[in-house]
């Protein structure tokens, strides 16, 4: 995945990644993902290309339990969310839904460089600036439910939780 | 090695000997749904090819963030989740019965020793009454419902003691915005908080609700509460259910361990626009409101209405302030209707609205305007909160809302206090 970077800073809340005056609206994502960000930055809906990337600081997805929120950003087309930390609830709802999310060092990435995140090795290699950031880890619980294409996948699948026990 | 209040609950959910860290998927004792995240889960749901609910004795369904529906959009939203309910024979609480994290405590949903999730982040309110109870999203509500269990991550335990006796005119909104400040918005992230210590055992069951509720303001998974008396006194009058208490070890391993001295602690106020920007109330005092808030599943309990009540009877609202009430839920509107409550708070100047979330998400119900400050006895005080990015809200117990809504600006409560709490 090859895109560029759009620059946040900590603690972005789900309140602005989609603003509770529309998500109680409507359940049609693609009109959701017409306001995402927007409190925080007005024109970032227009302004992002599909496969670019969220960049922020610490205590991504702070807020709300809103699964419209990770759904709003996947809708508008960002690859991945970059953090140096997210909220417990953000960081499920992200694997559930299928949008990546991923843990590294963002103070080596700024506003418009460009990035090219490697999932599968856990890799993030910043080219503007020629360097490589390594990415931690998910839990192997995200990686079994991730490999079935999300949760709903999961449980269709199996029929119920298929999950290994006491693999942390 | 023992367990904590965590480690206990998750052990017994899951049938296992469950430390923090491991991965357990364990069987729940109730399940919440509210309106901004069930049309989504109902999705999810058909999606995983549901067609029953596992046990629909355990499931609830509540409509309160946007209650009455304000538009054609949320009524939508609304009868899908009606028809899901009838459907499945789920509970359902429906327009004016009052705001989920109310309801599900009230009617005695949750007892000690149960596991609870809820498509709400503010699930860890439960946490008070000694159930670990947390926050998931639309997907994990759909699997929920659809198996009955969730999977979960152990978490660590954080235990904050909190030593000595709140002073008068300085609540559990005041200990838990202090709390706040002190730990950060990501300062118990994946962690369990354990809120001990002699200040938390005076608190009654309302005000340990107040705490329970915003420890996901700190980013913890659960904010628990140990079991005693006044809870089981206080699960007697809601539930015919047996708690299962679960209290920790004195051996338990604690991730973090931090002790804080209550009694000093004044009426503290968190800025705009975010939890833990937290000051006490003295150096923000002056700072003029136009609105004033008094309810959400924080502070619209009984015990809050009449604390506002107390300092607001015989007085009028400043004329610059429109003082918005939301009862927590109908129970609770009936009790202060009866005790005389309601009517002091009306002639004061409020207007209340019907029970549920209020004008605390910004649906409807008190959308401030371009540049205003708002007070409100809420959790969150994030730019747009209330539906206008361009409003600042400040957040204080119910005595500081009341105060400041007289005196037009934000003021201290304790002149108007006798007592503590
Ligand atoms: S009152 Fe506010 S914080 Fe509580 S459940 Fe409703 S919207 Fe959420």
């Amino acid at each position: 995945m090859k895109g560029t970077a759009h620059r946040f800073g900590d603690d972005v809340n789900t309140d602005y990644i989609i603003s509770g005056k529309y998500k109680f609206k409507t359940l049609d994502m693609k009109e959701l993902a017409s306001h995402v960000m927007e409190d925080l930055d007005p024109e970032f809906a227009s302004r992002v290309k599909a496969g670019d990337f969220i960049v922020a600081g610490r205590n991504f997805g702070c807020g709300s339990s809103r699964e419209q929120a990770p759904l709003a950003i996947l809708y508008a087309g960002v690859g991945a969310v970059l953090a140096k930390s997210f909220a417990r609830i953000f960081y499920r709802n992200a694997i559930n839904t299928g949008l990546p999310v991923v843990e590294c060092d963002t103070d080596q990435i700024r506003a418009g460089d460009e990035l090219e995140v490697d999932l599968v090795n856990g890799k993030v290699a910043n080219l503007t600036r020629g360097v490589v950031l390594p990415v931690k880890p998910l839990p192997p619980v995200m990686l079994q439910i991730l490999a079935d294409g999300g949760l709903a996948e999961h449980i269709r699948k199996h029929g119920g939780f298929a999950l290994a026990q006491k693999v942390e | 090695m023992g367990k904590t209040i965590a480690e206990k609950i998750l052990s017994r959910a899951s049938g296992t000997d469950a430390h923090a860290g491991d991965l357990v998927v364990a069987d729940l004792d109730f399940i919440m749904g509210q309106d901004g995240t069930s049309p989504l889960a109902i999705k999810a749901f058909r999606a995983m090819n549901g067609s029953r609910v596992a046990d629909p004795a355990r499931v609830a369904m509540v409509i309160d963030h946007s209650a009455p529906s304000p538009n054609e959009g949320v009524s939508a939203l609304h009868a899908l989740m009606r028809e899901f309910a009838q459907e499945q024979g789920i509970h359902f609480f429906d327009v004016g019965e009052g705001v989920c994290h109310q309801l599900v405590p009230e009617r005695g949903h949750a007892v000690p020793g149960d596991l609870v999730i809820g498509a709400d982040s503010h699930t860890t309110t439960y946490g008070a009454l000694n159930a670990f109870s947390t926050g998931v999203g639309s997907t994990d509500l759909a699997a929920a419902m659809l198996t009955g269990k969730l999977w979960f991550r152990v978490p660590e335990t954080f235990r904050v003691t909190c030593r000595g006796k709140l002073p008068a005119g300085v609540y559990a909104k005041d200990l838990v915005l202090y709390l706040a400040g002190r730990l950060t918005a990501d300062g118990a992230t994946y962690m369990a908080l354990e809120f001990a210590g002699e200040a938390v055992s005076d608190l009654s069951v309302e005000g340990r609700f107040t705490l329970s509720n915003m420890a996901v303001e700190m980013g913890a998974k659960a904010g628990l509460v140990a079991c005693d008396d006044k809870t089981l006194a206080w699960i007697k009058e809601h539930s015919s259910r047996e708690p299962r208490p679960a209290n920790p070890d004195p051996d338990a391993v604690y991730a973090r361990d931090e002790e804080f001295d209550v009694n000093e602690l004044v009426p503290q106020v968190a800025k705009p626009h975010t939890v833990d920007n937290v000051v006490p109330v003295t150096e923000v005092a002056g700072t003029p409101v136009q609105q004033a808030v008094l309810g959400t599943c924080t502070n619209g309990r009984l015990e809050d209405l009449r604390l506002a009540a107390s300092i607001l009877r015989g007085r009028k609202v400043h004329p610059g302030v429109r003082l918005i009430v939301a009862p927590a839920s109908r129970r609770v509107y009936l009790d202060a209707l009866a005790d005389g409550t309601l009517a002091a708070l009306v002639e004061a100047g409020a207007a209340v609205v019907t029970p549920g979330c209020g004008p605390c998400v910004g649906t409807h119900n008190g959308v401030p305007s371009d540049g205003e400050n708002v007070i409100s006895t809420a959790n969150r005080n994030f730019k747009g909160r209330m539906g206008n990015n361009k409003a600042f809200i400040y957040l204080a117990s119910p005595a500081t809302v009341a105060a400041s809504a007289l005196a037009g600006c934000i003021a201290d409560p304790r002149p108007y206090v006798k007592e503590g709490r």
